[in-house]
């Protein structure tokens, strides 16, 4: 990292990658302000303090991403005028001027880039009117009578079992059983043949993802070349909610990396998904990262995986927009290759909004409406360019999968949705201030 | 769910147009109805500190406690009328009205040195010295005509800040 700011055009190409990025960040920031006419000296620093939220925000190294930024780079910045321009002397105005402060604050408290990837859009009300009232009751009777009716009455009679088997829960239900009835036989017998065992098992959990899929109607155009099995690669992809997995699973067997999850959906993790070979992590745990880096480059290496499916927005986005991909992913050192999910909303939302529902709760959203339809595009491996860091990489990628999926590129990093800002960052923009007050104050 | 602005009849949209001197418009005040909703997530006619905390950008910002102070637990009413010091038709008085207010959190009508260093401090964070704090404004205050002892009042705040042309718009986004 420390030679490449000595050489002539890598800081520069670095800050040409930055300041693409930079431009949208400060799109998104000030978006909701009107622009004053002049460059003050304070307006510079928050454009600087900007680029450093968005190296910040990568979870760059801090040491080695600062010795770039500090570089004046700000030629790119500054016009030739104000590099002339002694700095002014220090009147009490300036002191009691905070409103580029105050502002920046206030345009946070109407409309913030960061909320908006979050939020669930309601439908619009259509069943407005004298007949289509009557057909939305219809639906509702459809949807909630015939197709996902109850499983106590599969219980209460077999005769029933037949009428059920056109219906979700009874086809959720039935693909259970036959799952498991496979499944733990051949789990705990056959203990000899691994290679045969791993295959049958494979297969298993793709038929049963397939029952999950066929359970809420799923409509899926994939699009592009089948993932094939080959060590030293890795899939990313856009998330929305756990639903992702599944529908991914359903064409190939990919070995995932989750956070485990209380309830139900815990003991499947367990017991299931260990058999392709997952990962496991847990937000919460500041050591976590390292582990799991290493867990990601073992299994990446090893030729007998299953290939390895890496959400890289950390967290679950409402389908308009995509945060900032960590990069774990991308510095692994080998074939990155990107998966975009779109979900058609005219269907069904299907957005797992995690603070506002249990995933149980979602799921039956998802099995009461018409149709889960999606589209899925296998992009092209990516592989890291000569000069690149993985940052740069993320963020390249990241762009492939948002324009394929049409969605939005936000500058936030996903898990300030559970975390809190680091005070690093107000610290950036304090520093910018006192420097240049100092500056002026050596003037008087 | 459905569309906030069902809840906001036309009488309401009139009383917190008037409350906030009519400032913004029907559709702004409904825009900030719909956001209001959406930060005050457990609808309690409120937001609290921590709702507003979960906005990145508004943590990040260094005046953000002093804003907190005044803002948490505001109604709509109050929300909207806080806002519109940020809208474009606002008169530089009103500007500078907040500004004083910003300094004067606890409402004594009067800033104090000891409230400029408060405030110096919060956007200087530890890469200014206390001492570099005070000498710098006692040296702009000295220049300006006040002492160390003396407080400003609001008059004080529109005869310095009327020459500076403030800047302190923000856009409410209309569907």
């Amino acid at each position: 990292m420390n030679q490449r700011v000595g050489t002539d055009s890598s800081p520069l190409r670095f800050a040409a990658c930055e300041s693409a990025s930079l431009p949208l960040f400060a799109t998104f920031i000030g978006a909701r302000r009107r622009a004053p006419p002049a460059r003050t000296h304070r307006q510079i620093g928050s454009q600087l303090v900007g680029r450093r939220i968005l190296a910040a925000m990568g979870g760059l190294d801090s040491s080695s991403m600062e010795t770039d930024l500090d570089r004046p780079n700000i030629e790119e910045y500054l016009t030739t005028e104000t590099i002339r321009e002694v700095p002014k002397k220090l009147h009490l105005s300036d002191l009691l001027d905070i409103s580029p402060t105050l502002t920046e604050a206030a345009g946070a408290i109407v409309d913030d880039s960061f909320t908006r990837c979050f939020k669930s859009n309601s439908p619009e009300p259509w069943n407005w009117n004298i007949y289509l009232f009557p057909l939305w009751c219809l639906g509702v009777v459809v949807r909630y009578g015939i197709l996902f009716p109850a499983s106590f009455s599969w219980l209460v009679s077999f005769s029933n079992l037949i009428s059920c088997m056109f219906c979700r829960v009874g086809v959720l239900a039935l693909g259970w059983i036959v799952f498991f009835a496979a499944f733990l036989p051949v789990h705990f017998l056959i203990r000899g043949h691994d290679k045969w065992r791993c295959k049958i098992e494979r297969k298993l959990v793709e038929m049963m993802c397939s029952v999950f899929v066929a359970s809420w109607t799923g409509v899926i155009k994939y699009h592009g070349p089948r993932p094939s099995r080959r060590p030293q690669q890795v899939f990313v992809a856009n998330h929305t909610s756990m639903i992702d997995f599944i529908i991914l699973e359903q064409m190939t067997a990919f070995a995932v990396i989750m956070q485990k999850h209380p309830g139900w959906v815990g003991f499947i993790q367990k017991t299931i998904l260990e058999s392709v070979g997952c990962i496991w992590f847990n937000r919460t745990e500041s050591k976590d990262r390292e582990v799991v880096a290493t867990k990601i480059r073992e299994h990446t290496q090893g030729v007998d995986n299953n290939p390895l499916l890496i959400f890289p927005e950390g967290t679950c986005v409402n389908n308009h927009y995509t945060v900032m991909f960590k990069k774990g992913a991308f510095e692994l050192g080998c074939a990155v290759c990107p998966v975009a999910i779109k979900y058609n909303k005219i269907f069904v939302d299907a957005f797992w909004n995690s603070k506002k529902q249990s995933f149980t709760t979602h799921l039956a959203q998802l099995m009461t409406s018409w149709a889960v339809v999606c589209d899925v595009w296998y992009l092209e491996p990516q592989y890291i360019r000569p000069g690149e860091i993985p940052i740069e990489f993320a963020e390249r990628v990241r762009d492939m999968i948002s324009v394929r999926a049409g969605l939005k590129k936000v500058p936030w990093d996903g898990y300030l949705k559970y975390f809190r800002p680091s005070p690093k960052l107000t610290e950036r923009k304090q520093q910018i201030f006192a420097e240049s007050v100092l500056k002026r104050l050596e003037e008087i | 769910m459905g569309n906030a602005s069902s809840m906001l009849t036309q009488y309401d949209i009139e009383e917190v147009q008037e409350h906030c001197n009519y400032l913004f418009s029907q559709q702004e005040i409904v825009a900030l109805y719909n956001r209001f909703c959406q930060l005050d997530r457990t609808a309690k006619g409120f937001i609290s500190s921590d709702e507003f905390l979960s906005i990145p950008e508004f943590s990040l910002n260094p005046l953000s406690q002093r804003l907190l102070k005044m803002v948490d637990g505001l109604n709509f009413k109050d929300f909207v009328a806080f806002l519109s010091a940020f809208s474009p038709q606002a008169t530089p008085q009103q500007k500078v009205e907040l500004i004083f207010k910003v300094y004067d959190v606890d409402g004594k009508g009067r800033v104090t040195f000891k409230d400029l260093l408060e405030v110096l401090r919060d956007l200087t964070g530890s890469f200014m010295s206390e001492e570099q704090r005070e000498k710098v404004l006692g040296q702009v205050l000295e220049e300006a005509g006040y002492s160390r002892e003396s407080s400003l009042y609001l008059e004080d705040f529109m005869k310095v800040l009327s020459k500076a042309g403030l800047k302190m718009e923000v856009e409410v986004p209309v569907d």
